[in-house]
């Protein structure tokens, strides 16, 4: 099959890449048009998408509800934790190195949890898009998610897409400035709110709120607001479209991803050309393909594209164009699915006469269910590390300048620094050990000499790292060997841990 | 090779290249892409109007905020002394005596103190505090101290130096060279006893003897040293200028006896405190009962002795 990706194609000359080198089943019929003059730059056309309703408008609904519900509300649920942990349920707490997720809190040294949701996450995508084409960007991309938003304001406000655009026409007059500023005042609370609603991740949520309004918020926080209803207020308002043709990478990498066995949205034009009117059609039968030319696909495309050119970039799959043509394929009374869901196979086989596969045949293929195990087993294997690891450890560093210490009576000292963690959120009591090295004692930076033992009881506050520094005193000629220091917690759980640890005296070769 | 023509595809024009059949199309750039480009320029001259950009002869222009890279470490190291001033306010109310007992207070003092030690202490104690035993520098990690190791002491040692002048209150002493005193066999006799001291060689009366006439005044009849006079104790381990028999018959011959200045005239007196706390927490820190030291006859007051 021919590859659907050409990036050349613009929104004013919007252009079939089938059409590059002809497929079997997509075949061009309008008159070949005059060269377009030469421009170095292209001034955007403006999209102004009619209303529809249909099944896939329902489910972007639907979409779109969840997908903002989560980011907005989010924050704002609560997880009780105890004294010594916030309660808010997600929070990324940057100052303090930890990431909460309702039962779950993450260490900096455990971020390869969150490394393992990303992979997760862009496994999750591969196999979204080789399953059912760009989903994503059709329904659940923040990009598409918030234009549809704001193309929902531009309706509210201006009426639907004839009314916007004669108002785009028109005049500047101060009816028309009046619109524009309610417009844009609207544009400005939803950035805002979404800017706002950014900040409220990081820190606990009602707090935030009140500095935020009282101006005791950090700095970063009135940036970091200003700067995401900016992109908002640009990306959403303005933008719109051309971030998806222009900007963001994802669609050519998708591009790659797709094949002949993925859903894609197309227009069948072995069932629809040549176009002609209901009129031309009942006058000369058997001449004219399904498609009226209505334009409905067009007019409802959020990026301003037509469908029936082929598979195109600017096609972000939102499948409006199924709802429109379905909706003008029941007034006049024609099969529905001029425009559809199909995979390039399917087409084939549907173009050749032959009956379509099932939808589950083309769900599975070998390429999705790869995806879903290799998905589906880092999903797994996270859940049984975050399931059995341990929330006591303990770790060693020898001092390395001097190495050892020889004290008068002969005796030697090596000095270490001991991190105790308690991952728990309350505080616990630990049991350091000295775990080999005969003779040898330890005591900490605030006991003294005279209290030295081989073992040492040790509170470390909730959810910390407790840095100790430790002596340790081993009787005259102790030669270089290796030790360990071990920590088993002193509650029910009894956790335990060692670290490795050298011993340095005079003559130690390494 | 202008051999511009309409791609019949996509209706644009090409850039007149082609590379064995490969030609490139000139597909128009977004609009807005061409004003984001306009706008970095202007904000690039924006930028060179009020920073310093172009390079003049001497040093390049100023720029009309005035902003340089020295004053702004300038201002930088003022907000970082501001934001040290209310612990060394703390730390300087403080007696030193009572540091240690307060742990949060002490942590502080001791941090201060390792970030001054790297600056003024390490091109004679090291970088770990080891001392160096070729060069005759105090390790200052051991328990082993010529002139006390409790708190205070370290903090008087540290104010007013070791056999260096400009310091009415300065540790000094000194032990006579012995070359020419003693014949080999009676030198070779004293070190010998020496060593016995620690354990390390066989004692012997003549060594004794000679030990009993010249050395006991500082070093003690069991070589206990005398912290008042900055006498090393020779009954352990630890040796500064090393601890053969022939270093220590040198030593004898010839003493090497270590200086240190006055840092009382150099450093604040909150610096020092938190120098002596550094000091005191490698590990050999003694406590103020322990110690064998006599106050000194002047007391410290803890100001900078000019």
């Amino acid at each position: 099959m021919d590859s659907p990706n050409n990036s050349t194609d613009t929104v004013e000359q919007p252009v079939s890449a089938a059409s590059a080198k002809p497929s079997d089943f997509t075949k061009r019929h309008d008159p070949p048009r005059e060269p377009a003059p030469v421009k170095l730059y292209e001034k955007r056309r403006a999209v102004h998408n009619k209303r529809i309703d249909g099944p896939f408008r329902r489910f972007k609904w639907f979409v779109m509800l969840v997908t903002l519900g989560i980011y907005y509300i989010t924050p704002w649920i609560r997880w009780d934790r105890g004294p010594y942990a916030p309660d808010q349920a997600v929070l990324v707490d940057l100052a303090n190195r930890r990431f909460y997720m309702f039962g779950i809190e993450i260490w900096p040294q455990e971020f390869y949890f969150v490394a393992g949701l990303l992979i997760m996450a862009g496994i999750g995508l591969f196999l979204v898009t080789s399953a059912v084409g760009r989903a994503w960007c059709g329904y659940a991309c923040p990009q598409t998610v918030w234009t549809d938003l704001f193309q929902h304001i531009d309706r509210f406000v201006d009426g639907d897409r004839n009314a916007r655009m004669r108002l785009d026409a028109a005049p500047w007059t101060w009816g028309k400035v009046l619109r524009r500023g309610f417009k844009w005042t609207i544009y400005l609370a939803i950035a805002f709110w979404t800017g706002g609603a950014w900040i409220m991740y990081f820190a606990d949520a009602p707090t935030l709120t009140h500095d935020f309004w009282t101006g005791q918020a950090a700095p970063v926080a009135y940036a970091t607001v200003a700067i995401l209803t900016a992109t908002t207020f640009v990306l959403g308002g303005f933008m719109r479209e051309q971030v998806c043709i222009y900007m963001c990478p994802w669609p050519r990498i998708q591009t790659a991803m797709l094949d002949e066995k993925s859903l894609i949205v197309t227009y069948k034009d072995w069932r629809g050309e040549p176009r002609g009117s209901v009129k031309k059609a009942a006058k000369n039968p058997g001449e004219f393909g399904d498609c009226i030319d209505c334009t409905q696909c067009v007019q409802v495309c959020p990026t301003g594209i037509d469908i029936r050119e082929g598979p195109q970039i600017g096609c972000i799959t939102c499948a409006l164009c199924i709802d429109a043509c379905d909706k003008v394929m029941k007034d006049i009374g024609r099969p529905r699915g001029l425009i559809d869901y199909a995979t390039l196979e399917d087409c084939k086989r549907e173009a050749a006469g032959e009956t379509p596969r099932p939808a589950w045949k083309t769900l599975l293929h070998p390429r999705t269910v790869i995806y879903f195990g290799i998905w589906a087993a880092i999903g797994l294997g996270m859940l049984f590390l975050l399931g059995t690891r341990s929330h006591t450890s303990i770790s060693a560093a020898p001092d390395r300048n001097p190495p050892y210490m020889l004290m008068s009576d002969g005796a030697l000292r090596n000095s270490y620094t001991v991190k105790l963690r308690n991952m728990e959120s309350r505080p616990r009591k630990m049991e350091v050990v000295i775990d080999g090295l005969p003779g040898a004692k330890m005591w900490t930076g605030t006991m003294d000499y005279a209290d030295a033992k081989r073992k040492l009881v040790i509170d470390v506050p909730p959810d910390e790292t407790k840095a100790l520094r430790v002596y340790v005193i081993s009787p005259p000629d102790t030669k270089a060997q290796d030790f360990h220091f071990g920590v088993t917690s002193l509650d029910p759980q009894k956790e335990t841990d060692q670290a490795e640890a050298r011993f340095t005296a005079p003559g130690d070769s390494e | 090779m202008a051999n511009k023509r309409i791609d019949e595809a996509t209706q644009t024009e090409t850039v007149g290249h082609e590379w064995d059949g490969i030609e490139e199309l000139n597909t128009p750039l977004p609009r807005w892409w061409l004003w984001s480009f306009y706008g970095c320029i202007a904000f690039a001259i924006g930028y060179m109007i009020v920073y310093p950009a172009i390079p003049m002869v001497h040093k390049a222009t100023e720029g009309t905020l005035g902003w340089s890279s020295r004053g702004q470490l300038a201002e930088e190291m003022k907000a970082a002394d501001a934001e040290r001033s209310e612990v060394r306010a703390k730390i300087a109310a403080v007696d030193i005596v009572k540091l240690p007992e307060q742990p949060d207070l002490m942590a502080q003092a001791v941090a201060g103190g390792a970030a001054a030690f790297k600056v003024n202490c390490v091109q004679c104690h090291g970088s770990g505090a080891a001392g160096s035993q070729t060069l005759g520098y105090p390790n200052l990690n051991d328990d082993d101290w010529l002139w006390g190791g409790d708190i205070k002491t370290i903090e008087y040692t540290i104010t007013h130096g070791i056999r260096q002048a400009n310091d009415d209150d300065l540790r000094q002493s000194a032990m006579p060279p012995f070359a020419g005193v003693f014949d080999p066999q009676q030198l070779d006799a004293l070190a010998t006893h020496v060593l016995s001291l620690s354990g390390k060689a066989k004692p012997n009366a003549q060594g004794a003897q000679i030990y009993a006439d010249n050395c006991v005044v500082c070093h003690g009849d069991k070589g206990q040293g005398d912290r008042t006079v900055g006498a090393p104790r020779l009954a352990d381990a630890i040796w500064l200028y090393g601890g053969t028999k022939a270093d220590i018959e040198k030593q004898i011959l010839n003493p090497r006896m270590g200086q240190m200045p006055h840092w009382g005239g150099r450093l604040d007196p909150v610096t020092i405190k938190m120098l002596a706390a550094y000091v005191y927490s490698l590990g050999g820190g003694e406590k103020i009962a322990q110690t064998t030291t006599p106050e000194p006859v002047k007391q410290d007051d803890g100001q900078p002795q000019q």
